[in-house]
C-alpha cells in the first residue's frame, strides 16, 4: 500500500464523516455520576456522558466550568493532584476504571492525552516518540523505527521532519511541536485521545492543521476535546457537551447544541459569544 | 516485548528508595538531638552540677576543682553573654548594610545587581571560616590595636566585625529575595501617587517585605551564634565575664573548640561541654521556631 | 495665603527629591564598599600567600615539623579526598530526599517531620555536628579520627544545602513535562530519572559545585572527626587499604587545608606564618575555582541541552 492510496481512502472517509452529527452507536468510554473535589471544593457535579468510537466529542463552557477537570478524570490524571478526589464510575472496556486496583499505567497507554501547551521533552524528535514505548518494554530497534514513522505520519508531521529526526524537538515551531506531542501519544496506540485545549497556544494556521488531523485520528478511536473556541467545536466535533459552574448542562449532537440549544444557560453562552 | 518490572512495583521502588533517604536523614537528626540532649543533661542529672549555677555562675574553669563541691567551676554565664554579645553586635553591624545593599540591587540597579553584585556576594559565602579568621586577626585586630591603642586588640568587637562580614551574604541574599517578592503593582501604585522612589521604598516596599526581612535577619543570627573558628581566631579565648568590647573573651563555640579534645568522654568536664553543645542546639531550634512563627503570622496576614 | 502653601508645597517636594538623591547615594556607597571589601579580601589573601605559593615544593611536598615546614601536598590531597567521599555519600541521599519531597511526599505529618528535620540540620552549628560525629563515629563506632568520620560529618552539613538546591531545581522544571510523562503511563520514578533530572541538571550541577566549595573550606566539623593531622607519609600505590599510610584508606586520620590553617595558626609559631598564608591562598584559589566552575558547567550544560 502506498501513501497515495492511504490519503485517497482517508479523503473518502472525511467526506463521509461529517462533523456536527452522530455517526456511531458504539460506546468507547462512559461515565456515571462523576464528581470531582479539590479538598473541600466540589468542582464537578454528577456528570454522566458517553463517548463513541469514530467520533469527536467537544467539551465546551466558560473558564472554570469544570470541563478540563472532567477531562483529567478520564485518564485518572487528577490522581496526580494532591487533595483531588474523583467519585463515580468511569467505564472503559466494560469495567469501572475509577478504582484503586486499576492499573493506571496501563490505562494511560490506552487513553492518551495532549496538553494545552506543546510540551515535548528535551530530547530529539525520534526520542520524543520512542521514549515511552521503550519504557513500556519495546526494545527492537526496527520496530521502534517503524513506530516513529507511523506515528509521525499519523500526526501529519513525517514529511516535515523525516530528515531531521535526531535534532532537538525544541527546534520545531509551536504547531509542529504540538503535532509531535500528538505523534508521541499515537505511538502508544491509544483507543481514546484527550485534547485539553490543544490549539489555544497556536497560531490560526497551525490550529487548522491540527483540526484537519483530528478527523483522521478519530478513525477507530474516540476523541475528546476541551475547547474555548466555539467555532472549533462546531467545525470538528460530532457531539458536544456544555459545562457550566461545575455541572454538565446539556449534551447532544453538535449541530443541535449550536443551532437549537434547549437550556437557557447554553443559549446565553452561545449568543454571548457570537454577538 | 522485553521483560520489565511492572510499573506498579517500579513506583513502589521509587517511593521506597527516596523515602528511605528522607527517613535516614530524619533518623540522623533525631539521633543527634537525642544524643546531644542526653549527654548535655547528664551534667545535671548524673554529675550533680547545679542547673541554676550553670546558667548564672560567672566562673568557668574546667581545669580547677571547686573545693566546696568537688566539681570544676562551671558557671557558663560569661560564655553565654559573650555569645549573645557577638551575635547581636554583628547583626547590628551587618543588617543595615545588607538591607541597604539589597535595596540598591533590587530597586535601583537590578541589572548591575544581578550581573556583578550577586556573584561577588556568593563568593563571600564560599570564603572559608578560617580565612575570615585569618584576615580578622591580621587586619581587623591590627586596626583595633592601632585605633584604641591597646596591646592585644582581641575581643568582642573584632569578633563581631568578622561575624558581620560572614553573615552579610546570608542576610543580603535573603533580603534581595524578600524585596524581589514584593509585587511591582505596589511600587507603581505608590509612584503614581507622586511619591519619590525613596518614599516608595521606605513606606511601601520595606513595609510589605518586613516579615521576610525579619526571617533573613534571624537566619543571619543563627549563623553568627553557631560560628566557631573565625571567632575563635580573633576573640582571645579568655573564659571570663567580658568587661569591654576589646577585652579577650570566649563564646560557647570557642570554648568547645579549645576544650573538647582535652577531656575524656564521660568526665564531668566533658559532660559540661556537651551541655554547651545542647545550649547551641537549643538556640538554633529556637531560631527556627521564631522563623516559623514569623512565617505563620505572615501567612495569616495575607489571608 | 495661597502663595505660602504653594511655597511650602514646593519646599516639601524639593526636600523629598533631595532625600531621594541622598538615599540613592548612600545605598550606592554601601554597595560599593561591600564589593570593595570582598575584592580586597580575596586580593589580600592571594597577595599574602603568593610568595609561599611559588616556593618550589609547596604543593608537592609533605609537611614537616608538625606543619611548620615543608609543603601541603597531603593536606591538599586530603581536602579533595574528603570532598569526594562527602559527595559520594551526600549526593545520592540528597537527590533521593529531594525527589521524595518534590514528587512523592504524601501530605501529612511524615513530610512535615522530614522537612523540619532537614531544616534543623541546616541551622545546626557545624561544631555541634562535629561533636556528634566525634561521639557517634569516632567513639561509638570505634573509627577514631578518620576520614570517613569527617566525611560523614561533612555530609550532615552538606545534605540540607544539596537537598534544597536539588528540590528547587526539580520544582523549576515546568510541570507540563511531568504531566506529559505521567499521561503516557510512566511512573513518577521514570519521569524523575529520565525527564526531570536531565532537565534540572544545569541547576543541580551549579548547586553541587557551589556546595563543594563550602564543604572544601569547612573546618569546625572536622576538628574532632577526621582529626588535625595528616600522616607524615602517604603511599598512593599500595593496595593494602587497611594500612595507615595508604592514601585511600578511609579509616586513617586526615587533615584538610582549612584545619591545617587553624592548627598552625593556633600553635602560634611566628616562623610558620608564611605556610598559613600560602595554605590560605591555595584554599582561596580552590574556592574561586569551584565558584567559576559551577557557573561555567551550569551554563555549558544548559546550552548543550537547548541546542542538542
Amino acid at each position: 500500500m502506498t501513501n497515495e492510496t492511504d490519503q485517497f481512502l482517508s479523503s473518502i472517509d472525511d467526506t463521509k464523516k461529517r462533523a456536527g452529527v452522530a455517526i456511531s452507536d458504539e460506546v468507547m468510554l462512559e461515565t456515571h455520576d462523576v464528581n470531582v473535589y479539590y479538598g473541600d471544593h466540589h468542582a464537578l457535579h454528577d456528570t454522566s456522558l458517553k463517548f463513541h468510537t469514530d467520533e469527536i466529542t467537544a467539551l465546551i463552557g466558560p473558564s472554570g466550568c469544570g470541563k478540563s477537570t472532567f477531562l483529567r478524570s478520564l485518564n485518572l490524571m487528577n490522581r496526580e493532584i494532591k487533595g483531588c478526589r474523583v467519585t463515580g464510575e468511569i467505564i472503559y472496556r466494560d469495567h469501572n476504571i475509577n478504582t484503586n486496583t486499576e492499573n493506571l499505567f496501563e490505562l494511560r497507554r490506552s487513553i492518551g492525552m495532549v496538553f494545552q501547551q506543546p510540551n515535548p521533552f528535551h530530547k530529539s524528535i525520534r526520542e520524543n516518540i520512542t521514549f515511552a514505548p521503550k519504557r513500556h518494554g519495546l526494545k527492537d530497534k526496527k520496530k521502534l523505527d517503524q513506530l516513529v514513522e507511523e506515528s509521525l505520519r499519523g500526526a501529519a508531521l513525517w514529511d516535515e521532519v523525516k530528515d531531521k529526526l535526531d535534532q532537538s524537538a525544541f527546534a520545531l515551531s509551536g504547531g509542529q511541536q504540538q503535532r509531535l506531542c500528538i505523534a508521541r501519544t499515537l505511538a502508544m496506540h491509544p483507543d481514546v485521545i484527550l485534547f485539553d485545549e490543544p490549539c489555544s497556544a497556536l497560531d490560526p494556521i497551525s490550529t487548522l492543521a491540527i483540526e484537519d488531523l483530528m478527523n483522521s485520528l478519530a478513525k477507530g478511536r474516540s476523541i475528546i476535546i476541551v475547547t474555548h473556541n466555539m467555532e472549533q467545536a462546531s467545525r470538528v466535533s460530532n457531539r458536544t457537551a456544555f459545562f457550566y459552574m461545575g455541572e454538565m448542562v446539556e449534551y447532544g449532537e453538535t449541530d443541535q447544541i449550536f443551532q437549537r440549544p434547549k437550556d437557557k444557560r447554553l443559549n446565553d453562552y452561545l449568543t454571548g459569544m457570537f454577538s | 516485548m522485553a521483560k520489565q518490572m511492572p510499573k506498579r512495583s517500579l513506583e513502589k521502588v521509587g517511593l521506597g528508595v527516596t523515602g528511605a533517604c528522607v527517613a535516614l536523614v530524619t533518623l540522623v537528626v533525631v539521633a543527634l538531638i537525642v544524643m546531644v540532649a542526653q549527654r548535655g543533661l547528664s551534667t545535671f542529672i548524673k554529675d550533680g552540677v547545679d542547673v541554676l549555677g550553670f546558667f548564672t555562675g560567672s566562673e568557668w574553669n574546667l581545669a580547677v576543682e571547686n573545693p566546696e563541691t568537688g566539681l570544676p567551676y562551671t558557671g557558663a554565664l560569661p560564655l553565654i553573654v559573650t555569645s549573645f554579645a557577638v551575635t547581636i553586635l554583628s547583626t547590628v553591624i551587618a543588617v543595615p548594610i545588607a538591607i541597604g545593599a539589597a535595596i540598591y540591587v533590587v530597586e535601583i540597579s537590578p541589572v548591575f545587581g544581578q550581573k556583578y553584585f550577586q556573584p561577588l556576594i556568593e563568593l563571600l559565602v564560599g570564603i572559608p571560616s578560617v580565612v575570615f579568621g585569618l584576615i580578622g586577626f591580621h587586619v581587623i585586630v591590627g586596626a583595633v590595636r592601632m585605633i584604641f591603642n591597646v596591646d592585644l586588640g582581641l575581643g568582642i568587637l573584632p569578633g563581631s566585625i568578622v561575624l558581620a562580614l560572614m553573615i552579610l551574604p546570608t542576610v543580603t541574599t535573603l533580603s534581595i529575595d524578600a524585596l524581589r517578592a514584593v509585587p511591582d503593582s505596589y511600587r507603581q501604585g505608590s509612584l503614581a501617587l507622586g511619591y519619590t522612589r525613596w518614599q516608595t521604598i521606605w513606606h511601601v516596599v520595606l513595609k510589605s517585605a518586613t516579615p521576610s526581612l525579619m526571617t533573613a535577619v534571624i537566619l543571619g543570627m543563627t549563623r553568627a551564634f553557631g560560628e566557631t573558628l573565625a571567632v575563635r581566631m580573633v576573640i582571645g579565648g579568655v573564659e571570663a565575664m567580658p568587661t569591654g568590647l576589646i577585652d579577650s573573651a570566649s563564646t560557647i563555640t570557642t570554648t568547645l573548640t579549645t576544650s573538647m579534645a582535652v577531656y575524656a568522654t564521660g568526665s564531668v568536664q566533658n559532660d559540661t561541654l556537651w551541655t554547651l553543645g545542647l545550649l547551641l542546639m537549643g538556640m538554633s531550634l529556637i531560631f527556627i521556631l521564631i522563623i516559623h512563627l514569623i512565617g505563620a503570622k505572615g501567612a495569616k496576614a495575607r489571608g | 495665603m495661597a502663595s505660602i502653601t504653594a511655597e511650602a508645597q514646593e519646599a516639601r517636594i524639593k526636600r523629598s527629591m533631595r532625600n531621594d538623591k541622598i538615599a540613592t547615594g548612600v545605598l550606592a556607597a554601601i554597595v560599593g564598599v561591600v564589593m570593595l571589601i570582598v575584592v580586597a579580601m580575596v586580593v589580600y589573601i592571594l597577595a599574602q600567600g603568593a610568595g609561599q605559593l611559588i616556593q618550589p615544593g609547596f604543593l608537592t611536598e609533605a609537611s614537616r615539623s608538625n606543619g611548620t615546614e615543608g609543603g601541603i601536598a597531603f593536606q591538599l590531597f586530603d581536602s579533595f579526598y574528603l570532598l569526594v567521599l562527602t559527595l559520594i555519600i551526600s549526593l545520592p541521599i540528597s537527590l533521593g530526599g529531594a525527589v521524595f519531597l518534590v514528587e512523592y511526599a504524601p501530605e501529612g505529618p511524615i513530610t512535615k517531620i522530614a522537612s523540619t528535620a532537614i531544616e534543623t540540620l541546616s541551622s545546626l552549628p557545624s561544631i555541634v555536628v562535629g561533636m556528634f560525629g566525634f561521639l557517634m563515629f569516632s567513639v561509638n563506632f570505634g573509627w577514631g579520627y578518620s576520614l570517613i568520620s569527617g566525611a560523614i560529618a561533612l555530609t550532615m552539613f552538606n545534605i540540607p544545602i544539596l537537598t534544597r538546591v536539588i528540590q528547587q531545581a526539580l520544582e523549576d522544571v515546568p510541570s507540563s513535562q511531568r504531566d506529559a510523562c505521567l499521561a503516557m503511563g510512566l511512573t513518577r520514578w521514570e519521569t524523575t530519572i529520565h525527564v526531570l533530572i536531565p532537565a534540572a541538571m544545569p541547576a543541580i550541577v551549579t548547586g553541587v559545585v557551589l556546595s563543594a566549595g563550602r564543604v572544601f573550606g569547612e573546618a569546625a566539623a572536622l576538628l574532632f572527626t577526621s582529626g588535625m593531622s595528616s600522616p607524615a607519609r602517604l603511599n598512593f600505590f599500595t593496595l593494602n587499604f587497611a594500612s595507615p599510610t595508604c592514601a585511600w584508606n578511609i579509616f586513617r586520620p586526615g587533615e584538610s587545608l582549612a584545619v591545617h590553617i587553624y592548627k598552625i595558626y593556633g600553635e602560634g609559631s611566628p616562623e610558620a606564618q608564611h605556610i598559613v598564608w600560602g595554605t590560605a591562598a591555595v584554599l582561596m584559589i580552590c574556592v574561586l575555582l569551584f565558584n567559576v566552575l559551577s557557573r561555567i558547567a551550569g551554563k555549558a550544560l544548559a546550552r548543550r541541552m537547548t541546542a542538542e
